[in-house]
């Protein structure tokens, strides 16, 4: 197995001295589906978002498919092949499903914009009904498959989710974990934060768990989360939330 | 009753409509209230007239217009100078304000580069008005006691190009969607991969180039002179506040009712309601609408 994606030694935050992320290494396989789990405050939003280019890197580095992409600002970070979906404002609000789309594989002018948009309509039905209305007036669950289909349709090689699942019913949090396996099915590289720590060790490969800042324990998903290693240390923690 | 005010006050009111489309995407999309932006439109109509008397050796009036097509050539560098002075503006003063993060600051700082511009502009040019041509233009009557000249006509038809040709960009182009994304959530626009130094400078080129077109169309039918864009800065700023913050149909609207409603109060109530009619119309219109015509409640 070859790594796509690592992150070597990095430390980052929003204020300078006042790291979030305190010497985090991860790598995530071609084809794998990795996730990030850990206690509250532990910085895996910000690990995810510092890769992604949204908390400045202080120290460490980012590789993508051999690439050296650390310094990159985050607009070109799609450009090399690396997408990402926030966990809140995911979507444009004031714009319909299908110009979200649009406006998503645009950044890309040689693509087949119509193919593109409609390889997503046929991977989210529920999207391609819903077409002409605006973002902002989808269900949670809907917009979650927006934003992920946004992230989609320009061909990432790897798609990070911050906490997908994040405020969803139970029946729609089902659905967008069966999704994220369709798309791995897709030739997708997944990474993926998530508090639903169940429910994402069901369909990931591999996980990390990260405490105050940098991993504390690496493993198969598979039996993962009846290590006892893993509750000491969500030790303090309720271990699964509801 | 002489129902030439309606004319009047829609060629007023296309003019700030034009003006308030640049502010109403400076505020949605850079997020503060260029008060410069008047002074652009100043620039513009000098610059017009600097090409057009020295470049395009005067205007040359064809087809009944008091201008021909050396204006229109000299409109287009107008609109190259001021999106360039705006484009300079931007990395010498607004960028390095905003990167601070205060939006206060950068009006501020828009109220003294509105000076500054203005009293330059008066320092190389006087403070005395100008015209583009002294070519004599006959208004001819079109019904109900309305008389147009040709000038007014062609601007009215310029204006409507513009500002279709605006909304189109706005909604049909990549770099118009950028925009208008830019403006719901910066944050999201960079993780989608727009560039958002791009979506900036478009901005300001479009805004300041529409700035220009309506200078030069003030120039045209009024006359030139420093202080016009001054002037005109508060009923643009009605409009794109009336229109909703980000809206250019919007905007146009609202500049027409402004226009309008001036038109209107000096017509029937005197000259000195002009501008306190338009504000009696903008605050009753926010009270019921407080997003205005076509705003939106974002989030």
């Amino acid at each position: 197995m070859s790594a796509i994606l690592t992150a070597q030694g990095l430390v980052a935050g929003y204020e300078p001295g006042l790291p979030i992320v305190r010497g985090a290494s991860i790598h995530v396989d071609r084809g794998e589906i990795v996730v990030i789990l850990g206690p509250n405050g532990a910085g895996k939003s910000s690990l995810i978002k510092a890769i992604a280019g949204l908390v400045p890197i202080s120290e460490g580095s980012v590789v993508l498919d051999g690439t050296d992409i650390t310094t990159l600002p985050a607009h070109r970070k799609i450009r090399a092949g690396l997408a990402f979906v926030p966990q809140t404002e995911n979507v444009f609000p004031l714009m319909s499903v299908e110009e979200n789309l649009r406006l998503s594989i645009g950044i890309f002018p040689g693509r087949d914009a119509r193919g593109g948009i409609d390889e997503m309509f046929a991977l989210f039905p529920d999207l391609a009904r819903q077409r002409s209305l605006m973002a902002g007036s989808l269900s949670g669950g809907q917009r979650q498959m927006l934003a992920a289909a946004r992230a989609l349709v320009v061909k990432p090689q790897v798609l990070m989710l911050d906490e997908p699942s994040a405020g969803l019913s139970p029946k729609f949090v089902e659905q967008v974990f069966a999704r994220l396996s369709d798309i791995r099915a897709t030739g997708v590289t997944i990474l993926l934060v998530e508090q639903n720590a169940r429910a994402a060790l069901a369909i990931g490969d591999r996980a990390y768990v990260l405490v105050e800042g940098r991993e504390a324990h690496e493993g198969p998903a598979a039996g993962l989360w009846d290590d006892p290693v893993v509750a000491e240390l969500y030790l303090g923690q309720r271990k699964e939330p509801a | 009753m002489n129902l030439q005010f309606l004319l009047d006050g829609t060629l007023s009111g296309a003019m700030i409509g034009l003006g308030a489309i640049g502010i109403t995407l400076t505020y949605s999309i850079l997020r503060f209230s260029n008060f410069a932006h008047g002074d652009l439109m100043a620039w513009g109509a000098y610059a017009a007239l600097v090409a057009v008397g020295a470049i395009l050796g005067g205007p040359v009036p064809v087809l009944g217009l008091s201008f021909g097509l050396p204006l229109i050539v000299a409109t287009l560098f107008a609109m190259m100078v001021a999106s360039g002075l705006a484009l300079l503006l931007d990395w010498l003063l607004f960028a390095r304000l905003r990167a601070r993060g205060q939006a206060i600051i950068v009006v501020m700082a828009s109220f003294g580069a509105s000076m500054a511009l203005r009293n330059l502009l008066e320092f190389i040019f006087t403070s005395s008005p100008v015209y583009y041509s002294s070519a004599l233009q006959i208004a001819r009557p079109i019904g109900l006691g309305i008389r147009i000249t040709p000038d007014q006509v062609a601007l009215l038809v310029l204006t409507a190009l513009l500002v279709t040709g605006m909304h189109l960009y706005l909604t049909r182009s990549q770099r118009g969607r950028e925009m208008r994304a830019y403006a719901q959530n910066p944050a999201l626009a960079r993780v989608v991969g727009i560039d958002v130094s791009a979506v900036i400078r478009t901005t300001w080129i479009i805004g300041a180039s529409l700035a220009a077109a309506a200078g030069v169309m003030v120039g045209v039918l009024v006359q030139v002179r420093p202080l016009m864009g001054l002037d005109l800065l508060l009923p643009m700023f009605a409009a794109a506040i009336l229109g909703g913050i980000g809206s250019v149909p919007g905007a146009v609207l609202a500049g027409l009712i402004i226009g309008l409603s001036e038109a209107a109060a000096v017509q029937f109530i005197g000259a000195e309601w002009r501008a306190a009619v338009a504000f009696a119309i903008l605050m009753a219109v926010l009270l019921v609408r407080p997003t205005g015509l076509f705003g939106v409640t974002e989030r």
